[in-house]
C-alpha cells in the first residue's frame, strides 16, 4: 500500500499543519516538494490536486484532498485508532464542540493577527528581498496582544492545560505552525507577558510530533 | 410551551448569526433568538463577554454548553441533530469533502464576498463611503474563485458530492447578501453555480432565514 502523500514541504506552514497530524497518528507519509519560486503550485499538475493553486494538497490512494484543516481531520479520523490518539473527540459531543470552537478561533482570530508578522518579518524579506512594513507589524502586534489577553484569561481562569479543556486536541495543534514561525522573529518575547499562554506553547513544543516537524521549518528570520 | 433549551445571541442581519440560525432551521431544532444591538455595543458588555470573550456574535447556549464561532455552532447543531449534513453518515471521503468545501467557503470565497458586501451594503451603517477600489480588487479575485466552483458543480449536484451538506449551507447567508449587490451577475453568468444557488435559495429553511436578513431593503442598488 503506497504511503499517503503531502504535496508541499514543512517549510509551508499549512503543510506543516498536516504533517504534525500525520506524526501524531504515526502514519508513514511521503513529502512531494512543490517549487514555490517556480510557481509550480499554479501549474496544471498541482492545480489538478488543489484547484486554488495553494499548498498543501494530499493523496491517500484514490482520495485527493486540499485545504490543510480538512486534510488534517481526514487523517485523524481515519488513522487515530491504532495510535490511540483522539484529537477530534468526535465521540463526545461537548468536547468535540469545544475543539471546533478553538479551531475556528485559530483560523479566524488568532491567525489573522499573528500571520502578518511572520510574513512581514520572515517571508517577504526572504522571498522578495523587501524590508518589513513596520506599520503592518505594529498593527498586527496590537491585534495579537488583544487576542493573547483572551487566551491568557481563558487558560488561567479555567486552569486548563489546553484550549478545549484538559486534553490536548486538534485545536491546540492548529496553532503550532504559525506560532512556531512567529517565535523565530524578534517579537517572540511578547509571549513572556502571557505566562499561561507561554506555558501552553511550551507543552506544544515538547510534543515529539511538533519537535520533528518544526526541524523542517527552516524559513527563519 | 416550555422555553427552548437552545438560545442564540446576536443580530440576525449578520450572515454569521444567520449561519447559526440556518443550521438550527435545517435541523428542525426549537430555539430562541435573543436580539442584541450592534449600535448599542451589546457585544462589548460584560454579560456578553462572559459568553464570548472575543466580543463577537453569534453565541449559542445549548444546555450547559456555550459556543461561539458560527461554523463551530453549525457543526455542533448538525452533529447532534442531523449528522448526514456533515457527511459523517457516509464514508470518510464524504466527510472529508464536506470539510474541504467548508474550508473553501471560509478561506477562499467568504473573505472576498464579505469585503464586497461590506462596501456595497453596510458602509452606510459604518458611517463611511464605499471604497470602489476594494470592491474591484475583490471582484476580480472572486471571479477566479467562482470559476473553480463552476468546474466543481459541473461534476456534482452539491459541493461535497451529490448530497446536500453544511458545505453548501454555510455559503447561503453570505451569498444572500452578495446576491443583493450589483455583482450578483458574477453568479448569474455561471450556469452550474447559478443553478446551485437557486436550489439552495429555494429551501424552506433558507427562505425563512433570508427574511431575517432584509439586505435588499438596506440601500442596495436596485437591479
Amino acid at each position: 500500500m503506497a504511503p499517503v502523500k503531502v504535496f508541499g514541504s514543512a517549510v509551508f506552514a499549512n503543510a506543516a499543519r498536516v504533517m504534525a497530524c500525520l506524526e501524531e497518528v504515526g502514519l508513514e507519509y511521503e513529502v512531494v516538494e512543490v517549487d514555490y519560486t517556480a510557481k509550480e503550485h499554479k501549474g496544471p499538475q498541482q492545480l489538478s490536486k488543489n484547484p486554488f493553486g495553494q499548498i498543501p494538497a494530499f493523496q491517500d490512494g484514490d482520495t485527493m484532498l486540499f485545504e490543510s484543516r480538512a486534510i488534517a481531520k481526514y487523517v485523524l479520523r481515519k488513522y487515530s485508532k491504532p495510535a490511540q490518539v483522539d484529537l477530534l473527540r468526535e465521540g463526545n459531543p461537548e468536547e468535540a464542540a469545544m475543539v471546533d470552537v478553538w479551531t475556528e478561533v485559530e483560523a479566524h482570530t488568532y491567525l489573522p493577527a499573528i500571520a502578518p508578522i511572520f510574513y512581514e518579518c520572515v517571508v517577504y524579506p526572504a522571498r522578495l528581498g523587501t524590508s518589513s512594513n513596520q506599520k503592518v507589524v505594529e498593527e498586527s502586534l496590537e491585534k495579537l496582544k488583544k487576542v493573547l489577553d483572551v487566551y491568557e484569561a481563558h487558560l488561567s481562569k479555567n486552569k486548563y492545560l489546553y484550549l478545549a479543556g484538559d486534553f490536548f486536541s486538534f485545536a491546540d495543534l492548529n496553532h503550532f505552525p504559525y506560532t512556531f514561525y512567529f517565535m523565530t522573529t524578534s517579537h517572540a518575547s511578547l509571549f513572556d507577558s502571557y505566562p499561561s499562554v507561554k506555558a501552553w506553547w511550551g507543552r506544544l513544543m515538547a510534543r515529539p510530533s511538533v519537535k520533528k516537524i518544526s526541524d523542517g521549518m527552516v524559513l527563519r528570520a | 410551551m416550555a422555553t427552548p433549551a437552545v438560545k442564540v445571541y446576536g443580530w440576525a442581519i449578520s450572515p454569521f448569526v444567520s449561519r447559526a440560525l440556518l443550521a438550527l432551521e435545517e435541523a428542525g431544532v426549537d430555539y430562541e433568538l435573543v436580539p442584541m444591538s450592534r449600535q448599542a455595543g451589546d457585544h462589548r458588555r460584560p454579560e456578553h463577554l462572559a459568553r464570548n470573550p472575543f466580543e463577537k456574535v453569534p453565541v449559542l447556549e445549548d444546555g450547559d454548553l456555550t459556543l461561539f464561532e458560527s461554523r463551530a455552532i453549525a457543526r455542533h447543531v448538525l452533529r447532534k441533530h442531523k449528522p448526514e449534513l456533515l457527511g459523517t453518515a457516509g464514508n470518510l471521503e464524504q466527510a472529508a469533502l464536506v470539510d474541504v468545501w467548508l474550508e473553501v467557503e471560509a478561506h477562499q470565497l467568504s473573505p472576498l464576498a464579505i469585503a464586497i458586501v461590506v462596501e456595497c451594503i453596510f458602509t452606510p451603517f459604518l458611517g463611511r463611503e464605499r471604497n470602489q477600489a476594494v470592491v474591484d480588487e475583490n471582484v476580480e479575485k472572486l471571479k477566479k474563485v467562482l470559476e473553480v466552483y463552476e468546474a466543481r458543480l459541473s461534476q456534482s449536484k452539491y459541493l461535497a458530492g451529490d448530497f446536500l451538506s453544511l458545505a453548501d449551507l454555510s455559503h447561503f447567508t453570505i451569498m444572500h447578501c452578495f446576491m443583493a449587490t450589483e455583482y450578483a451577475t458574477l453568479v448569474e453568468a455561471l450556469p452550474h453555480v447559478s443553478a446551485w444557488w437557486e436550489s439552495l435559495a429555494a429551501r424552506p429553511a433558507t427562505k425563512k432565514v433570508a427574511e431575517f436578513m432584509p439586505v435588499g431593503t438596506a440601500g442596495a442598488p436596485q437591479k
